[in-house]
This record gives structure tokens, sequence and C-alpha cells, in this order.
């Protein structure tokens, strides 16, 4: 296979352990009476402390790899590895576990909830996680320390995604899965909140997949996958990175 | 079918599980209203047309004896339309093989074919044969209770003269459709019955031959009936007459039509409750479906539609929503009615039912539910026609949520966020909130009305009959009596001990206000019989003046404390006095004048004279007892206290049932349908939110306690206040239910309280059940993808 051959070839540095494996994923959906091929047997690996972009059109099939990864849905084929455990064999109430200790998502309409503070927000998660972040220190990390206390309709859109990565990594997750984080933001409070996600990536090296048809945003990524058609077509790391706050789209 | 339309089908099939909520409540309220309504109709038809096809008689006249040539002097009195005479004769029954004592009352009926008035409906068997003796029918009550069929015999003894009669058939007649032996408080159809013989064998035996004791008539359309009276009373005065009065006097008459008054009131209130919560409901369900519709709205708008047109597309969709309330509740409270007429109409003796659907009652029933959704559903309508497009495309801004007071106070802590979630969800809509809570405490208060009919019986009965009448068994002599009776009624073996008492007919009158009643004269600190307060201390008699029940003395006559009342005895030299009223005494059953025995003697300016005797006997000397008593002429009328209980008991037991059924099935409606409706919405509502935190790793449970916790909240507050709203509903009902045979005191027992907070509890859990399976089906997918 070219594209496996590939990523072996421009691993970015083979010495980190993988933290996902993917082999074979194929993903059918039933809709009506048609079939949707959402993914063409896709192999991957993801590696402790990767900031990676997935690209992508729309129905290219990525947010479909990124649900596989986060535990939302099941392939029709292939296997999905976190660590040593087959992603594909989990019953639901070991997905919902697998989410919960592991997994941040960021959503692109931060889906925060309305009746609770921001500070309420991040606490919803740490409440049930092992070893999580105070609310307070994860808000500050996406600096945030000052509007602890305000409820979502008191705060900016920039501001809302900000508080959904906190909540995100509160838990300190091993990964982040972020689907379109700053799809509906404008370009200056997108970099706030990019900026956040590297910083994030950078200070807990939390693995973090950022899925966007946005290609600009692929030059602060460590590495950039192409989805087309349910396929990668590429798969490549990116030697020059650029700070969040020099991009322009 | 255009666009619009299929959009507005497709929207309600969505909504099918709340919409089907609101028409089940909706239809609850129609089926009550039609139930109720149908029912009054039915019985007020049965009677009207059972006393114009057997000629019930409009006034009525009791007096000793009259010659029969009386009766032209009567009938000659300007408007007078038809006139006939009677003899009516109190009896002993004895029954083979039934031991305990049977009273009646024989009215007599012509030779042949039918009486002019106060006809006979006969059940079974025939009319009497002329020229035989021997002949009597028995009202069809008291048949049922003995098992009596056409050919079976009986004795009576009238006037100590003992005879055997035939019974021919059985019926029953307007003027004893409510059957009730002197001096008794409950309906006891096997303890007395009422039998009609012919004129002539009956006036043998009573010795009445060639003469009348009893007059009823009717009038011609347009007569002064009060000048009739008068004329009547002048002309009976030298023959013991003892007042003749109107039809609303009538005894049988007057229960009657008190009971059918009270299934008014019933109809009354319920269809409010049912139609108040459907119709917040309906607001709650439309608000929302207008509020996640904004954006189609919009586009609607921006095609080219108007706000008229708008509007008219979520009205239609509450018009569909009362129309199918409308049509299920009518059937539904058409088959009650059919089910609660047949039961009054058992209850009451009517002998037959016409029942009786009224278009009228079904428009009445469309037009106050479709006001009722109109209005619960125009503020919401109004919101969807006045949206501006360029507003509407774009989504509602965040709701603002703040603390919640009890966060305020610094209990913040003891709350984990989901709790806190609840609570600003709960307080968030506060007016939203507190109509749940409200329509929750309503299906709380119908369930204990349904129940508290029996608390409030037995109640009654152990203050009547535990402390107050306390006698095993009770005499009543055909007239009165030297006190000296008793001593040989106590000389009886078994009999323990006994009381005398003196009751006399009398009318009551003050002002305009009049009422036909006994005065009881008993012994004033009598061991058996006592005046009981509602607050259960015995009451001593005062030496002198008169006790009046507070109904009577206050609603029936309007007196107070103090005044004076006129005392007309309608027995012997028939005196007329003005008695002071020295106390008004407050009782729930019966409505009973009370004196000093020898203050009433006094007043009738006789000796020590008795009317009848209460007693206490050993049960093992029962039946000896009742042998004996059956061998005394003089006494005309006995009961046997526990009998007495036990027939209230059987006849009030089929209606308490079916309105404890009938309570507890609609309020279960109510309950579901408030708590259901409540929780599909915040499921839609935050729907979203749940999918969000599932996603995030939250367990299924931990997003059910999210969304049930709210419902258990507002569940478990509701319950205390809808015990409050209960207990004011029961108020009402007992209020309404006031009537001349009982006052009905508000009882509630704790079983009560449990069992309404039961059924909440359940119905609670059951739609929270059927909203979480929809709580698994979350998609998780969709909640990254999609704002809301």
């Amino acid at each position: 296979m070219a594209a496996s051959e590939l990523n072996i070839s421009i691993r970015p540095d083979s010495s980190l352990s993988v933290v996902f494996q993917a082999k074979g994923v194929t993903k059918i959906y039933q809709m009506g009476e048609v079939q949707v091929h959402a993914l063409r047997g896709v192999d991957l690996e993801l590696r402790e402390g990767e900031f990676v972009v997935l690209l992508g059109a729309s129905g290219s099939g990525k947010s479909t790899l990124l649900n596989i990864l986060g535990g939302l849905d099941v392939p029709t084929s292939g296997t999905v590895h976190y660590r040593d455990q087959d992603l594909t064999t989990f019953r639901d109430s070991v997905l919902t576990r697998y989410r919960r200790e592991h997994i941040g998502f960021v959503f692109q309409f931060y889906n925060l909830i309305p009746s609770l503070t921001a500070r309420e927000n991040v606490a919803l998660v740490t409440e049930i996680a092992k070893n999580p972040l105070a609310p307070a220190e994860a808000l500050k990390l996406v600096d945030l320390g000052d509007r602890l206390d305000h409820f979502p309709a008191q705060l900016s859109g920039g501001e809302q995604q900000r508080v959904a990565i906190a909540r995100a990594i509160a838990k300190r997750p091993e990964v982040l899965l972020c689907d379109e984080p700053t799809g509906a933001l404008d370009l200056k409070t997108g970099i706030v909140v990019l900026e956040a996600l590297e910083r994030v990536n950078r200070e807990l090296g939390t693995t973090t997949v950022v899925i966007t048809h946005n290609v600009d945003i692929a030059q602060m990524a460590d590495r950039v996958i192409h989805l087309s058609d349910g396929r990668i077509v590429s798969d490549e790391t990116n030697p020059d990175k650029v700070p969040p706050s020099e991009l322009t789209w | 079918m255009n666009a619009l339309d299929l959009k507005m089908w497709r929207d309600l099939w969505r909504l099918r599980g709340q919409a089907f909520a609101i028409v089940a409540v909706m239809a609850s309220g129609v089926a009550c209203f039609i139930m109720f309504l149908t029912t009054l109709d039915s019985m007020q038809l049965t009677r009207e047309l059972y006393y114009r096809d057997y000629r019930f008689a409009e006034i009525f006249a009791p007096l000793k004896r009259a010659p029969q040539s009386l009766q032209a002097r009567i009938a000659a009195l300007n408007g007078v339309a038809r006139i006939d005479t009677r003899v009516i004769a109190p009896a002993t029954i004895d029954i083979e093989g039934f031991s305990e004592p049977v009273t009646g009352v024989i009215t007599s009926i012509p030779d042949s074919g039918e009486p002019l008035l106060n006809n006979l409906y006969l059940r079974s068997g025939r009319l009497l044969d002329a020229g035989r003796n021997d002949e009597v029918i028995i009202s069809e009550p008291f048949a049922e209770a003995h098992g009596f069929k056409p050919g079976d015999k009986l004795h009576v003894i009238v006037r100590g003269k003992r005879k055997q009669l035939r019974i021919v058939g059985t019926g029953s007649s307007p003027e004893y459709i409510h059957q009730l032996r002197p001096g008794g408080t409950f309906p006891d159809y096997k303890h007395f019955g009422v039998m009609w013989m012919a004129r002539t064998p009956l006036s043998h035996a009573y010795d009445m031959e060639g003469a009348f004791n009893n007059i009823v008539l009717t009038l011609d359309e347009g007569a002064k009936g009060q000048d009739i009276i008068d004329r009547i009373d002048d002309i009976l005065d030298p023959y013991g007459g003892g007042g003749a009065y109107f039809r609303k006097d009538q005894s049988s008459h007057r229960f009657l039509s008190q009971e059918i008054d009270q299934i008014e009131n019933l109809a009354n209130i319920f269809p409010i409750i049912f139609l108040g919560v459907a119709a917040f409901l309906l607001n709650v369900v439309v608000t929302r479906l207008v509020g996640a519709q904004r954006e189609q709205i919009a586009a609607l708008k921006a095609f080219g539609y108007g706000n008229p047109a708008v509007a008219v597309h979520f009205l239609k969709m509450v018009l569909l929503i009362v129309l199918a309330a409308v049509v299920l509740g009518v059937l539904v409270g058409a088959w009650l009615g059919v089910m609660l007429s047949g039961i009054y109409v058992e209850l009451f003796r009517l002998p037959f039912l016409n029942f009786e659907l009224r278009p009228q009652r079904i428009i009445q029933a469309t037009t106050i539910t479709a006001i009722a959704g109109l209005l619960g559903t125009l503020a919401a309508v109004r919101i969807a026609a006045k949206l501006k497009p360029a507003e509407a495309m774009r989504p509602e801004s965040p709701a603002a949520y703040r603390q919640t007071l009890i966060e305020a106070l610094g209990m913040k802590r003891l709350f984990s966020a989901p709790t806190r979630m609840i609570l600003r969800h709960i307080s968030h809509k506060p007016l939203k909130s507190l109509l749940s809570v409200l329509g929750i405490s309503f299906a709380c208060a119908i369930l204990m009305s349904g129940r508290f009919q029996e608390d409030t019986v037995n109640y009654m009965m152990d203050i009547h009959y535990g402390l107050s009448q306390r006698d095993d068994l009770y005499l009543l002599f055909n007239e009165a009596t030297s006190r000296k009776a008793l001593a040989e009624l106590v000389s009886l073996p078994g009999v323990e001990f006994g009381e005398v008492f003196r009751a006399v007919s009398v009318r009551l009158r003050h002002e305009h206000h009049h009422y036909r009643t006994y005065i009881q004269g008993f012994e004033p600190r009598g061991e058996i019989k006592r005046l009981v307060n509602t607050d259960l201390q015995p009451f001593e008699l005062p030496r002198a003046g008169i006790v009046l029940n507070e109904y009577l003395g206050k609603n029936i006559l309007g007196l107070k404390l103090g005044d004076r009342v006129t005392v007309e005895v309608l027995e012997g030299n028939k005196p007329v006095r003005e008695v002071p009223v020295v106390a008004m005494v407050h009782q729930h059953l019966g409505v009973g004048a009370y004196m000093d025995r020898r203050a009433l003697n006094r007043l009738l300016s006789e000796g020590d004279l008795i009317s009848g005797a209460y007693l206490y006997i050993d049960e093992a000397y029962e039946n000896e007892i009742y042998q004996r008593l059956k061998e005394r002429p003089r006494i005309i009328g006995t009961a046997v206290r526990a009998h007495e209980l036990a027939n209230f008991h059987r006849t009030m037991d089929d209606t308490m049932l079916f309105n404890a059924y009938i309570s507890a099935f609609f309020a279960s409606i109510i309950a579901f349908g408030v708590i259901y409706n409540s929780a599909r919405i915040t499921l839609t509502e935050r729907g979203r939110e749940l999918a969000s935190l599932r996603v995030l790793g939250f367990t299924r449970g931990e997003i059910s306690y999210i969304l049930l916790g709210e419902l258990a909240i507002l569940t478990l507050v509701a319950i205390p206040p809808g015990l409050l709203l209960g207990k004011g509903l029961c108020a009402y009902i007992a209020k309404s239910m006031d009537s001349d045979l009982y006052r009905v005191p508000l009882i509630l027992e704790p079983h009560t309280y449990a069992f309404a907070a039961l059924v909440v509890l359940i119905s609670a859990v059951a739609s929270g059940l059927l909203v979480r399976r929809r709580l698994d089906r979350l998609n998780l997918i969709e909640v990254l993808k999609t704002r809301e």
C-alpha cells in the first residue's frame, strides 16, 4: 500500500509510542436504499504528543474517522487500536469509559451547558475524572482566568470555544479531538483558540487531532493528513511549523 | 394538500407522543364534562318523564280521617285539576324466615284500574284484581331485598289485625322514589317496605271505611297554589289536617332533587381543572415548537407567506388536537355517562333510565375545549406571527441562566455540576416550572377527591352511631303513649336498658321560610340518645326552648340564636307556639329539631307521653325480642342500628367505587400528561446538551440523572401542595354535597394522602422510563456537527 509505505517512510519520530493504530478501517452507512462509503480502508498511526491536522473537503470521511477514534462510532470493518486495546471490540459502556478517561472533545459549536458557568462547565468533567486539573487552572491555560464565573451567554464565541478546550483538557486526556474548532469563529478569535490548542499540546503533551477544511491551519501542525473520498491521499510531516499568531486565512 | 398542511401533519406526527398526552388530558376534561352533564340531563329527563307519565301529584295533604264526601268540596276549589283521596296505613310486616323487625306503609289504590295520581310503575306481575281483598303490590327495592316474586305471600299487621297477603306485582311510584321510614336516616329496603293495596280491604283493615286520610292533587295551569293550600288547610282543619304542602316539600322529591343537584356541582369543577392543565401543556409544546422552527418560519416568510398564514398554520395544529380530544372525550364521556347514570338510577331507585346525550352538550364541550386550546397557545402563535424573517434566520441567542437562590445563599458547594444544571434549569423558566408543579398538584388533588367520600362516610357513621344514636333497637308507637310503656318494654327478657322519646310532626316557620320536620323530645341527660356537636362534645338539652340543627336553623329557616321560631304542630290539637331557639347544634346527618321531652310535653299541653323508645338489648335474645315486638300492634316502626349502617354503606358503595376508579384513572392521565410532556420538552431543549455530555464520557445513568432529576424534583415539590389542594378540592365537594340528608365533613385519612402521592409517583416513574428510552437513542455524532 502506497499510503502506509509513505507513512512509515515519513514517520516524524518513530521513537514515540503509538497511541492509535487503525488498520483497513472502512465505514459504510446505509442511507435509505443507498450505501454511503464514508471510509474505504484507512490505515493510520498516531503517536504521542503529535499535533495532527486532518484536511479534507466536506464528505471526505474526516469526521467519520475522528468519531471512530473518539469511540463515538464503530467501523464496518478493520481494527482500531488505542494503545494495545481494540476499540472495535468495546461494548457501549466500555466506550463511554474510554471517552471519559482518555479522550477530550472540542466541538465546532462549543456545546457548552448554558446553565453552568465557565468554571462549572469544566467542573462537569473534572468531577468524573481520575486525576484532573483544577477547573480554574484549566481555564488559566486558555487565558480565561478572569472569566471563571461567567455563564456562556456572557461570553464571546472565542471565549466559549476556549472554555470548551479547557473542559476537554481538564481531565488530562491523552488525546484531544477537535472537530472544526474555529469553524464558527472569525480570524482573530480563531487564532486565539488555536493558540490555546497549541499551548495545551506543547505544555501537556496531549496528542491533538484537529479536523478542518481550512488549509492554512495545517501550517501549525506537526503532521498533515489529507482525506478524500474516504481514503488517505497524503500524510506529510511539516518541517516548518508556523505559530498560530502568524496564520492568516 | 398544500405543502404547509403537509408540514403540519408531519410535525404533528413527529410530536405524536406529546400530542397524544395533550389529547388525553383534554379528552379527560371533555369526558368528565360529558359524563357528569349527560348523567345530570338523563336524571332530570328520567325524573321528568316519570313524574309526567305516572302523574305525580303537586299538592299533598295528610289528615287524620275525613268522610269521603269531603273530596268533592276540595275538588270544587278553583284551580284544582285532578284530585285523589287515599288511605295510607302504617304496618308491621311479618316475613317467614326473617326474624328482624320489618315495618312498612301501605297506600291504597283503586280496587280496580290505575290510580288517578301517583300511578304505579309495574316492574313485574299485574295490578290488583277487582273483588280480591288479599292482594298486594310491593315496592321493587323491598321485593329485591327479600327476593319476593309475584305469587309469594307475606303477613301484615295493620291496627293490630294480622292479615295474609299475596304479592301480585312489584313496582314503584313517583311518590316513593326515595323511601325513608318514619324517623329513619337512610333508606333501608330490608326493614322498611312500601306497599299498595286495594282501597276497600285496606279501609276495612285500618277502620277507614267511607273515609280517607290523605289527599293528593294537581293544579290547573296558572292556579294559585298557595291559596289552594290555605283553603285545603281550612277545610281539613276539623279532620285533623296535617298541613298541605307542595311537591317541593315532598320528602322523596326533595331528597331526589338534592341528590341530582350534587351532580351539577361536580360537572363544574373537574372539566375546568383538566382543560386548564391541557391549555398549559399546549402552551409549552407549541412555544417550544415555534422556538425550534424559527428558521423554518423565517424561510416561509422569506418565500412570501404572510403573518396570518403562519399563525393559521400553528392554530390549525392546535385545533386538530382539540378536535381529536373532543371526539375521544365525547365517546369516552358518553360511555362513562351511561355507566354513571346506571349507577345513579340504582342509587336513586328510579324505575327506568332515559339516557340522553344532548347535541348542545357536545357543542358546549367543543366550544370550551377550543377556547382552552386557543387561550393556551395564543402567546406562542403570536410569537410565530410576529417573528421578523431576518431575525429568525439567526439562531436563538443562548439562554441566559443565573445562579439559583439556594446557591446564592452559599449552599453551592453542596451541589455537583449536574445537580446545579437541574436547579438552574428549573429556575430558568420559573413560570413553566410552577405550572408543571401545579399540574401535578392537581393530579394529586383529583386522586384525593376520589377517595375522600369513603373516609367521610365512615367518619359520619362512627359519629352518628357511635356517639349520638347509640341504641341497638329503636321503636316507634302508632300514637303517643304513656311513659309507663317503657317499664313493660324493659321487662322483656334480653332488654338491658331503655330510654324514651317524644316525636311530633311540626312545621317550623320563620319569616317566609318553613320546613316540615319532627321535633324530637328526649331525656336531657340521656345515655343512649345524646346530641353531639361536630366537635364531638355531648350537648346537654336545655330545660326550655328548642335546639335546632344548624343547617335547619341557619340555611333553611334563616334563624340566629335567640330568635323565636314558630312551631305549628301538625298533630292532635295542632297548637301554634313561638319558641326561642336556645342553641344550634352542628350535626352531619339529618335536619333535626330537639327539645327536652318534658318541655315538648308542656308545649303540646299533654301529660307524660312518649312516642317511642331506644333500647339496649342482649344479642343472645335478639330474635326473641323481635318476635315479641311483632306481637305488639302499637309498635309501628322499628330499626336495628347495625342494619341501617350496613344498608347505607351498600347504597353508597357503587358510587364511591366508581368515583374512586374514575378519578384515579383521570388523575393518572393528568400526572402522566404533565410529567411526560415536561420530560419530552426538556429532552428536546437539552438533548444536545445531554448528548455532548455523553460524548464527554458521561454514562447513560449520569445524564439520566440530569433529565429525570428535574422531573423528580418537580414531582416531589408538587406533592405537598397537591395534598393541600386536594384538601381544598375535597372541602369544595363536601360543601357542595350539603343537603337535608347530610352535611359532609372533610375527613381525610392518612391512607388517602398516601394513595394520592403514590399514584402520582408511579405516573412520574412510568413517564420517566418512557423518556429514558429516548435518552439511550441520543445521536452522539449529530451533536458534533449541528448547532441548535
